[in-house]
Protein backbone atom coordinates (compact mmCIF):
# COMPACT_ATOMS: atom_id res chain seq x y z
CA UNK A 1 0.00 0.00 0.00
CA UNK A 2 1.11 3.54 -0.65
CA UNK A 3 2.59 4.81 2.66
CA UNK A 4 0.82 8.17 2.38
CA UNK A 5 -2.52 6.44 1.87
CA UNK A 6 -1.77 4.14 4.82
CA UNK A 7 -1.04 7.21 6.98
CA UNK A 8 -4.30 8.85 5.99
CA UNK A 9 -6.29 5.67 6.71
CA UNK A 10 -4.50 5.30 10.05
CA UNK A 11 -5.33 8.88 11.00
CA UNK A 12 -8.95 8.27 10.12
CA UNK A 13 -9.07 5.09 12.20
CA UNK A 14 -7.40 6.88 15.13
CA UNK A 15 -10.22 9.42 15.16
CA UNK A 16 -12.75 6.64 15.92
CA UNK A 17 -11.44 6.81 19.49
CA UNK A 18 -12.96 10.27 19.80
CA UNK A 19 -16.38 8.65 19.58
CA UNK A 20 -15.71 7.04 22.95
CA UNK A 21 -14.89 10.42 24.44
CA UNK A 22 -18.13 11.72 22.91
CA UNK A 23 -20.09 9.00 24.72
CA UNK A 24 -18.28 9.84 27.95
CA UNK A 25 -18.86 13.60 27.72
CA UNK A 26 -22.51 12.99 26.86
CA UNK A 27 -22.89 10.72 29.89
CA UNK A 28 -21.32 13.33 32.18
CA UNK A 29 -23.50 16.22 31.03
CA UNK A 30 -26.60 14.02 30.84
CA UNK A 31 -26.20 12.81 34.41
CA UNK A 32 -25.40 16.32 35.62
CA UNK A 33 -28.57 17.62 34.00
CA UNK A 34 -30.65 14.76 35.42
CA UNK A 35 -29.26 15.43 38.89
CA UNK A 36 -29.69 19.20 38.51
CA UNK A 37 -33.36 18.80 37.60
CA UNK A 38 -33.91 16.64 40.70
CA UNK A 39 -32.09 19.00 43.05
CA UNK A 40 -31.51 22.41 41.45
CA UNK A 41 -30.17 23.98 44.64
CA UNK A 42 -27.19 21.59 44.75
CA UNK A 43 -26.38 21.97 41.04
CA UNK A 44 -24.34 25.18 41.29
CA UNK A 45 -21.93 23.66 43.80
CA UNK A 46 -21.07 20.76 41.51
CA UNK A 47 -20.27 22.87 38.46
CA UNK A 48 -16.50 22.74 39.04
CA UNK A 49 -16.68 18.95 39.41
CA UNK A 50 -18.67 18.80 36.18
CA UNK A 51 -16.05 20.75 34.28
CA UNK A 52 -13.25 18.68 35.81
CA UNK A 53 -14.93 15.42 34.79
CA UNK A 54 -15.58 16.82 31.34
CA UNK A 55 -11.94 17.88 30.95
CA UNK A 56 -10.53 14.55 32.12
CA UNK A 57 -12.88 12.60 29.83
CA UNK A 58 -12.13 14.86 26.91
CA UNK A 59 -8.40 14.28 27.44
CA UNK A 60 -8.83 10.66 26.31
CA UNK A 61 -10.45 11.78 23.08
CA UNK A 62 -7.68 14.31 22.67
CA UNK A 63 -5.08 11.55 22.84
CA UNK A 64 -6.64 9.81 19.84
CA UNK A 65 -6.79 13.14 17.98
CA UNK A 66 -3.12 13.56 18.86
CA UNK A 67 -2.31 10.17 17.28
CA UNK A 68 -4.14 11.29 14.14
CA UNK A 69 -2.26 14.61 14.04
CA UNK A 70 1.07 12.84 14.64
CA UNK A 71 0.34 10.41 11.80
CA UNK A 72 -0.63 13.22 9.45
CA UNK A 73 2.03 15.80 10.18
CA UNK A 74 4.86 14.45 12.34
CA UNK A 75 5.69 10.91 11.21
CA UNK B 1 -12.58 26.90 -2.15
CA UNK B 2 -9.98 28.58 -0.01
CA UNK B 3 -7.75 26.41 2.10
CA UNK B 4 -9.24 26.33 5.63
CA UNK B 5 -5.76 25.99 7.15
CA UNK B 6 -4.60 29.24 5.53
CA UNK B 7 -5.99 31.36 8.40
CA UNK B 8 -3.42 29.93 10.82
CA UNK B 9 -0.44 31.11 8.77
CA UNK B 10 2.11 33.11 10.74
CA UNK B 11 3.10 36.29 8.93
CA UNK B 12 6.32 38.08 9.77
CA UNK B 13 5.99 41.87 10.09
CA UNK B 14 9.56 42.86 10.93
CA UNK B 15 12.70 41.33 12.37
CA UNK B 16 13.71 42.26 15.90
CA UNK B 17 17.11 40.55 15.91
CA UNK B 18 18.95 37.26 15.90
CA UNK B 19 19.71 34.97 18.83
CA UNK B 20 22.04 31.99 18.23
CA UNK B 21 21.40 32.09 14.50
CA UNK B 22 17.60 32.08 14.94
CA UNK B 23 15.54 34.97 13.77
CA UNK B 24 13.39 36.73 16.36
CA UNK B 25 10.59 38.40 14.43
CA UNK B 26 7.49 40.39 15.30
CA UNK B 27 4.68 38.29 13.80
CA UNK B 28 0.90 38.52 13.64
CA UNK B 29 0.89 36.10 16.58
CA UNK B 30 2.95 38.55 18.65
CA UNK B 31 0.72 41.43 17.51
CA UNK B 32 -2.46 39.74 18.72
CA UNK B 33 -0.83 38.75 22.00
CA UNK B 34 0.10 42.43 22.47
CA UNK B 35 -3.50 43.44 21.62
CA UNK B 36 -4.83 40.99 24.21
CA UNK B 37 -2.44 42.32 26.87
CA UNK B 38 -3.41 45.90 26.00
CA UNK B 39 -7.11 44.97 26.21
CA UNK B 40 -6.72 43.34 29.63
CA UNK B 41 -4.67 46.28 30.92
CA UNK B 42 -7.21 48.81 29.67
CA UNK B 43 -10.11 46.84 31.16
CA UNK B 44 -8.53 46.47 34.58
CA UNK B 45 -6.91 49.91 34.89
CA UNK B 46 -9.89 51.67 33.35
CA UNK B 47 -12.26 49.63 35.50
CA UNK B 48 -10.53 50.39 38.77
CA UNK B 49 -9.81 54.08 38.11
CA UNK B 50 -13.12 55.42 39.46
CA UNK B 51 -13.51 52.98 42.36
CA UNK B 52 -17.09 54.13 42.94
CA UNK B 53 -19.32 52.38 45.47
CA UNK B 54 -21.93 51.68 42.80
CA UNK B 55 -19.82 50.28 39.96
CA UNK B 56 -20.27 51.41 36.37
CA UNK B 57 -20.19 49.02 33.44
CA UNK B 58 -16.42 48.75 33.06
CA UNK B 59 -15.89 48.50 36.80
CA UNK B 60 -18.53 45.73 37.03
CA UNK B 61 -16.74 43.68 34.37
CA UNK B 62 -13.39 44.11 36.11
CA UNK B 63 -14.87 43.24 39.52
CA UNK B 64 -16.86 40.28 38.17
CA UNK B 65 -13.84 38.76 36.44
CA UNK B 66 -11.79 39.24 39.62
CA UNK B 67 -14.44 37.64 41.84
CA UNK B 68 -15.10 34.83 39.38
CA UNK B 69 -11.46 33.74 39.34
CA UNK B 70 -11.03 34.35 43.08
CA UNK B 71 -14.02 32.10 43.83
CA UNK B 72 -12.65 29.44 41.50
CA UNK B 73 -9.19 29.47 43.12
CA UNK B 74 -10.62 29.52 46.66
CA UNK B 75 -13.07 26.67 46.07
CA UNK B 76 -10.57 24.34 44.36
CA UNK B 77 -7.29 25.05 46.20
CA UNK B 78 -8.48 26.54 49.50
CA UNK B 79 -7.41 29.86 51.02
CA UNK B 80 -3.79 28.67 50.94
CA UNK B 81 -3.97 28.58 47.16
CA UNK B 82 -4.86 32.27 46.98
CA UNK B 83 -1.15 33.07 46.68
CA UNK B 84 -1.45 31.64 43.18
CA UNK B 85 -4.40 33.89 42.37
CA UNK B 86 -2.35 36.38 40.27
CA UNK B 87 -0.92 33.49 38.26
CA UNK B 88 -4.29 31.87 37.58
CA UNK B 89 -5.95 35.23 36.90
CA UNK B 90 -3.26 36.16 34.35
CA UNK B 91 -3.57 32.82 32.58
CA UNK B 92 -7.38 32.97 32.55
CA UNK B 93 -7.60 36.53 31.22
CA UNK B 94 -4.84 35.95 28.65
CA UNK B 95 -6.42 32.78 27.25
CA UNK B 96 -9.94 34.29 27.37
CA UNK B 97 -8.92 37.44 25.50
CA UNK B 98 -6.90 35.50 22.89
CA UNK B 99 -9.80 33.08 22.31
CA UNK B 100 -12.46 35.78 22.01
CA UNK B 101 -10.35 38.15 19.89
CA UNK B 102 -9.59 35.22 17.58
CA UNK B 103 -13.32 34.88 16.80
CA UNK B 104 -13.52 38.32 15.17
CA UNK B 105 -13.26 37.90 11.39
CA UNK B 106 -9.86 38.70 9.82
CA UNK B 107 -8.05 38.34 13.12
CA UNK B 108 -5.57 35.68 14.09
CA UNK B 109 -6.28 33.21 16.90
CA UNK B 110 -3.05 32.80 18.81
CA UNK B 111 -4.27 29.84 20.89
CA UNK B 112 -4.70 27.75 17.73
CA UNK B 113 -0.92 27.26 17.75
CA UNK B 114 0.27 24.43 19.98
CA UNK B 115 3.53 26.22 20.80
CA UNK B 116 1.61 28.93 22.71
CA UNK B 117 -0.62 26.53 24.64
CA UNK B 118 2.31 24.15 25.29
CA UNK B 119 4.30 27.04 26.76
CA UNK B 120 1.43 27.93 29.10
CA UNK B 121 0.85 24.29 30.07
CA UNK B 122 4.54 23.63 30.75
CA UNK B 123 4.70 26.82 32.82
CA UNK B 124 1.89 25.41 34.99
CA UNK B 125 3.51 21.95 35.09
CA UNK B 126 6.89 23.24 36.26
CA UNK B 127 5.26 25.63 38.74
CA UNK B 128 3.45 22.64 40.27
CA UNK B 129 6.63 20.55 40.46
CA UNK B 130 8.81 23.43 41.64
CA UNK B 131 6.43 24.72 44.30
CA UNK B 132 5.45 21.18 45.39
CA UNK B 133 9.06 20.14 45.94
CA UNK B 134 9.99 23.47 47.56
CA UNK B 135 7.08 23.36 49.99
CA UNK B 136 6.76 19.63 50.73
CA UNK B 137 10.22 18.26 49.94
CA UNK B 138 10.21 14.48 49.50
CA UNK B 139 6.59 14.40 50.71
CA UNK B 140 5.63 15.70 47.27
CA UNK B 141 6.05 12.10 46.05
CA UNK B 142 2.83 11.31 47.95
CA UNK B 143 1.11 12.69 44.85
CA UNK B 144 1.81 9.30 43.30
CA UNK B 145 0.61 7.31 46.35
CA UNK B 146 -3.11 7.87 46.96
CA UNK B 147 -4.14 7.19 50.55
CA UNK B 148 -6.45 4.31 51.45
CA UNK B 149 -5.27 1.97 48.71
CA UNK B 150 -4.54 -1.70 49.68
CA UNK B 151 -0.82 -2.43 49.54
CA UNK B 152 -1.06 -5.20 46.95
CA UNK B 153 -2.47 -2.99 44.19
CA UNK B 154 -0.44 0.08 45.20
CA UNK B 155 2.36 -0.49 42.60
CA UNK B 156 -0.22 -0.62 39.83
CA UNK B 157 -2.04 2.49 41.07
CA UNK B 158 1.24 4.37 41.50
CA UNK B 159 2.28 3.50 37.96
CA UNK B 160 -1.04 4.83 36.67
CA UNK B 161 -0.70 7.98 38.81
CA UNK B 162 2.80 8.65 37.44
CA UNK B 163 1.55 8.17 33.88
CA UNK B 164 -1.40 10.48 34.42
CA UNK B 165 0.81 13.12 36.10
CA UNK B 166 3.22 13.10 33.16
CA UNK B 167 0.46 13.23 30.55
CA UNK B 168 -1.12 16.29 32.22
CA UNK B 169 0.79 19.01 30.34
CA UNK B 170 0.10 17.16 27.09
CA UNK B 171 -3.67 16.99 27.55
CA UNK B 172 -3.68 20.47 29.14
CA UNK B 173 -2.20 22.13 26.06
CA UNK B 174 -3.71 19.95 23.33
CA UNK B 175 -7.24 20.45 24.71
CA UNK B 176 -7.16 24.22 24.21
CA UNK B 177 -5.24 24.05 20.93
CA UNK B 178 -7.43 21.33 19.38
CA UNK B 179 -10.71 22.98 20.38
CA UNK B 180 -9.77 26.36 18.92
CA UNK B 181 -8.17 24.85 15.80
CA UNK B 182 -11.09 22.50 15.05
CA UNK B 183 -13.65 25.26 15.68
CA UNK B 184 -11.97 27.70 13.32
CA UNK B 185 -11.56 25.06 10.60
CA UNK B 186 -15.26 24.13 10.89
CA UNK B 187 -16.27 27.79 10.63
CA UNK B 188 -14.09 28.24 7.56
CA UNK B 189 -15.43 25.11 5.85
CA UNK B 190 -19.05 26.25 6.33
CA UNK B 191 -18.15 29.76 5.17
CA UNK B 192 -16.59 28.11 2.10
CA UNK B 193 -19.94 26.41 1.32
CA UNK B 194 -21.58 29.87 1.18
CA UNK B 195 -19.22 31.16 -1.49
CA UNK B 196 -19.33 27.87 -3.43
CA UNK B 197 -23.14 27.89 -3.56
CA UNK B 198 -23.19 31.64 -4.24
CA UNK B 199 -21.22 31.05 -7.45
CA UNK B 200 -24.17 29.07 -8.91
CA UNK B 201 -26.44 32.05 -9.42
CA UNK B 202 -29.89 32.77 -7.98
CA UNK B 203 -30.72 29.18 -6.98
CA UNK B 204 -27.35 28.94 -5.27
CA UNK B 205 -28.04 32.15 -3.34
CA UNK B 206 -31.21 30.61 -1.93
CA UNK B 207 -29.29 27.48 -0.96
CA UNK B 208 -26.46 29.53 0.54
CA UNK B 209 -28.81 30.80 3.26
CA UNK B 210 -28.53 27.43 5.00
CA UNK B 211 -24.73 27.33 5.45
CA UNK B 212 -24.79 31.07 6.25
CA UNK B 213 -27.21 30.42 9.11
CA UNK B 214 -25.05 27.50 10.16
CA UNK B 215 -21.99 29.79 10.24
CA UNK B 216 -23.84 32.24 12.51
CA UNK B 217 -24.91 29.40 14.82
CA UNK B 218 -21.39 27.98 14.84
CA UNK B 219 -19.95 31.38 15.72
CA UNK B 220 -22.25 31.48 18.76
CA UNK B 221 -21.11 27.96 19.68
CA UNK B 222 -17.47 28.96 19.24
CA UNK B 223 -17.99 31.92 21.58
CA UNK B 224 -19.22 29.44 24.19
CA UNK B 225 -16.25 27.16 23.49
CA UNK B 226 -13.81 30.09 23.71
CA UNK B 227 -15.05 31.09 27.17
CA UNK B 228 -15.46 27.49 28.35
CA UNK B 229 -11.96 26.48 27.28
CA UNK B 230 -10.44 29.48 29.05
CA UNK B 231 -12.38 28.41 32.17
CA UNK B 232 -11.30 24.78 31.77
CA UNK B 233 -7.67 25.81 31.31
CA UNK B 234 -7.80 27.94 34.46
CA UNK B 235 -9.64 25.40 36.62
CA UNK B 236 -7.26 22.61 35.61
CA UNK B 237 -4.41 24.92 36.60
CA UNK B 238 -6.09 25.28 40.02
CA UNK B 239 -6.58 21.53 40.37
CA UNK B 240 -2.94 20.84 39.50
CA UNK B 241 -1.82 23.54 41.95
CA UNK B 242 -3.97 21.85 44.61
CA UNK B 243 -1.74 18.78 44.23
CA UNK B 244 1.33 20.91 44.83
CA UNK B 245 -0.20 22.39 48.00
CA UNK B 246 -1.69 19.16 49.40
CA UNK B 247 0.12 16.11 47.95
CA UNK B 248 -1.42 13.01 49.63
CA UNK B 249 -4.90 13.61 48.09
Amino acid sequence: MDPVAAKMIGAGIACIGMGGAGVGVGTIFGHYLAAAVRNPSAAQGQFANLIFGFAVTEALGIFSLLIALLLLFAL
Amino acid sequence: MEDPIHQFEIVKYFTLGHIAGREIAFTNSALFMAIAIAGITLLLIGGTRQRSLVPGRLQSIAEMSYEFVADMVRSTTGTEGMRFFPFVFSIFMFVLFLNVIGLVPYTFSVTSHIIITATLALMVFFTVIGYGVWKNGAKFLKVFVPSGIPIYILPLVSAIEIMSFLSRPLSHCVRLFANILAGHITLKVFAGFVTMLGAWGLLGWLGAVLPLGMTVALTALELLVAVLQAYVFAILTCIYLHDALHPGH
